[in-house]
């Protein structure tokens, strides 16, 4: 299956390049310069896992991490930086993120990891899903 | 000297001349030399000056009261001889008056008188009676001189002149040292002169019962200082004296004179009344003072040893103060190096992570382009055939690789890593750690040597810290050594809850004007070999990290020692 996935970073140059590298791996990928751009786009659209950067002009990589979080908290996140300290992870980790890659990454551990967060993601809308059947058939008393 | 260098304080040969921020503040020699100069004026300062004023003020008193006693018996000896003199005029005053002059002029009555005079008073040895024409009538004397004349005598003239005469001493006919009186008298209407010849010898004799200290001599001279009676030290009697004659004065003098051979004299004198003779005590100054000189010693003694006394005690107060002065400094400077030390690596961290961070973004562009040129090539069939191309993509992303793991180990520098903490057995994780080098040892030859000491019990520590600081050391030693080399590792216990472990090579050794900075980031050696200079940088950190120091030792051409001192109880760091 084709994963839906969403690429934020303020590097342009390297989220569209990433982007034609993922698309070519059979992904269908969406991109995003600033955090901003990426909620707007999270409202739009589903998506399957983020690939998120954690410093950003405006609204830093935390926070969009925090509302993304607020919003779905089903969707998964992966951190990826040039800046990671232990702190930042450490955050991360307690914001819900599933992982955090450094820059430069290598692209195989990337789609490894992309591909586990969207079959995590599948997984936890799947009991999602099956609970509120169950909630359903037990209220109507079924 | 080697026995004065033990008390040479230990700031003495400290260079104060050096410059730039760890400079002494001080320069402590002058610091010394101004404390010891302070110290020795304030305290020897009044003690010396009372010492001179007091040996000053005691001499004074010494010398007052050797003039006042020499004075006295001036006077005293004066009174004497006046009194010797006075009474034989007396009695020849009452000789004459009590006899009619026909008794007085019978020759044999003129003899009995002699000796009934010297029988009651004493000291005369002859009686004349005289003429005014000079001519002696009349004489009683053990010599014969009845009938001389004495008109040409100049003695003679000054009692007719000045009626009475008491004469020098002086030889006269009989050759011997005399002194006259004479007297002028009128008997029976007509002027005669009564000439007594006084014993010389009695005389002496009762000068020389006058004692007075200081080798001194007690004596009469004339006004030309002929010596008129017999002296210790100064001559006999008719020498002329060597000492100068004292000025005229009424009253008892006394004088400081130097004689001819530098010697110095007391000399008390008086003038004796109505005679030619000045009486003399000389005393030798240097005998009389010489009581005083000894107290002075024995006080200018104790005054020595006091005043030694306190510069020893200045001598060690000043050390003392200006030793801790110079070892708070020392103290002060190299907390100051230390200080720098630290901040310069801590400075050097935040670069190195400032820089790691802003290349990551860059790299990982280039990272993505490459690899996305990779995947065009390997995704369209055109390209597929050509392996050229895959290969430089290749070393593209290769290097990538290796600028993004520089990058990481920066960051890791910098970076203070929470210390995970598990028990370990040392063994065990040393074991691990040749593990990984050991496919590179069979491949060199290198023979590695472990020795674990089994008293070492499992304990806590950071588990992958202690790893990266093993796999970092022995790389290194790896790299310094030669094929065929040893490799020691040892562990043993040390003091209160230690252990030391050493990785000792025998390769090239490092040279000492290295071992200072190789654990100062991007310092390298192997820099054309690919090293980053960065290894032992980040094990000094992760040693500290885990409360642990680290010791080298190395020689060029025969090895390097690193000794890691690792406590065995773990304590968190900031």
């Amino acid at each position: 299956m084709s994963e839906r996935i969403l690429l934020v970073d303020d590097e342009k140059d390297f989220v569209e390049t990433l982007a034609e590298r993922m698309r070519s791996r059979d992904m269908t990928v969406s991109t995003a310069t600033s955090a901003a751009g990426a909620l707007d786009l999270i409202e739009e659209k589903s998506f399957d896992a983020i690939v998120l950067d954690l410093q950003m002009p405006g609204m830093d990589g935390l926070e969009a991490l925090e509302m993304i979080k607020a919003k779905n908290p089903n969707l998964q996140v992966i951190l990826l930086t040039g800046q990671a300290t232990v702190e930042k992870g450490i955050q991360a980790m307690k914001l819900g993120a599933m992982d955090l890659l450094e820059k430069p990454a290598d692209i195989d551990t990337l789609t490894e990891k992309i591909k586990k967060a969207s079959a995590k993601k599948m997984v936890l809308v799947n009991e999602e899903t099956e609970k509120k059947i169950k909630e359903i058939m037990g209220g109507k008393g079924w | 000297m080697g026995f004065l260098n033990q008390f040479k304080p230990i700031f003495w040969d400290h260079q104060s001349t050096k410059s730039g921020p760890f400079k002494s503040l001080f320069d402590f020699r002058s610091l010394w030399r101004k404390r010891v100069i302070l110290l020795v004026a304030v305290a020897l300062g009044p003690l010396i000056s009372l010492a001179i004023f007091d040996h000053m003020v005691t001499r004074y008193d010494a010398e007052q009261e050797i003039h006042l006693r020499t004075a006295r018996l001036v006077s005293n000896s004066r009174r004497t001889v006046s009194f010797f003199l006075d009474k034989r005029k007396s009695a020849l005053d009452f000789v004459l008056k009590h006899h009619p002059f026909e008794i007085l002029i019978d020759q044999e009555h003129f003899k009995v008188l002699l000796t009934d005079l010297n029988a009651t008073i004493g000291g005369f040895t002859d009686l004349g009676l005289i003429t005014t024409a000079g001519d002696q009538f009349r004489y009683s004397g053990p010599y014969d001189l009845m009938d001389q004349n004495y008109a040409g005598e100049a003695w003679f003239q000054e009692v007719l002149e000045k009626g009475i005469y008491i004469s020098n001493v002086f030889r006269g006919f009989r050759d011997t040292p005399h002194l006259v009186i004479a007297i002028k008298y009128q008997l029976d209407g007509n002027d005669y002169v009564f000439r007594a010849t006084v014993d010389t010898e009695r005389f002496n004799q009762l000068l020389s019962e006058v004692t007075p200290g200081g080798n001194g001599d007690v004596f009469l001279i004339n006004s030309q200082g002929v010596l008129q009676t017999p002296t210790r030290s100064h001559g006999k009697v008719m020498d002329t004296i060597e000492l100068p004659i004292p000025e005229y004065s009424e009253h008892t003098r006394v004088i400081e004179v130097v004689d001819k051979t530098g010697e110095r004299f007391i000399v008390g004198y008086a003038y004796l009344k109505d005679t030619p003779f000045i009486l003399m005590i000389t005393e030798q100054k240097s005998v009389l003072m010489a009581p005083w000189l000894k107290t002075r010693i024995v006080i200018i003694t104790f005054l020595a040893i006091g005043m030694f006394g306190i510069l020893l005690v200045i001598y060690f107060v000043a050390t003392h103060l200006v030793t801790q002065i110079f070892t708070a400094d020392l103290r002060r400077s190299q907390t100051l190096r230390e200080v720098e030390h630290t901040s310069r690596l801590a400075s050097i961290g935040r670069l190195s992570a400032g820089v790691a961070h802003e290349i990551n973004n860059p790299l990982a562009i280039i990272n993505e382009k490459a690899g996305l040129l990779k995947d065009l090539i390997t995704y369209r069939e055109e390209y597929k055939k050509d392996q050229k191309l895959i290969v430089h993509l290749d070393s593209i992303l290769a290097s990538v690789e290796r600028c993004g793991s520089i990058t990481k180990r920066l960051l890791g520098f910098a970076r203070h890593l929470d210390v995970t903490i598990q028990k370990i057995n040392l063994r065990a994780v040393i074991e691990d750690v040749l593990g990984f080098l050991t496919k590179e040892a069979e491949y060199r030859s290198i023979t590695v040597d472990l020795r674990v000491d089994e008293t070492i019990p499992d304990f806590e520590t950071d588990r992958g810290k202690l790893q990266q600081i093993l796999l970092n050391l022995i790389n290194n030693a790896f790299a310094a050594m030669q094929d065929g080399g040893t490799l020691d590792v040892r562990a043993r216990p040390a003091d209160s809850d230690m252990i030391k472990i050493s990785v000792t090579d025998d390769g090239s050794g490092i040279p000492e004007a290295d071992l200072k900075k190789i654990y100062e980031p991007f310092f390298s050696t192997k820099t054309t070999k690919g090293g980053t200079g960065l290894g032992l940088s980040i094990t000094y950190g992760l040693i500290q990290e885990l409360g642990a120091t680290v010791e080298v030792e190395s020689e060029v051409g025969v090895g390097t020692q690193f000794l890691i001192t690792l406590p065995l109880h773990h304590t968190r760091k900031e």
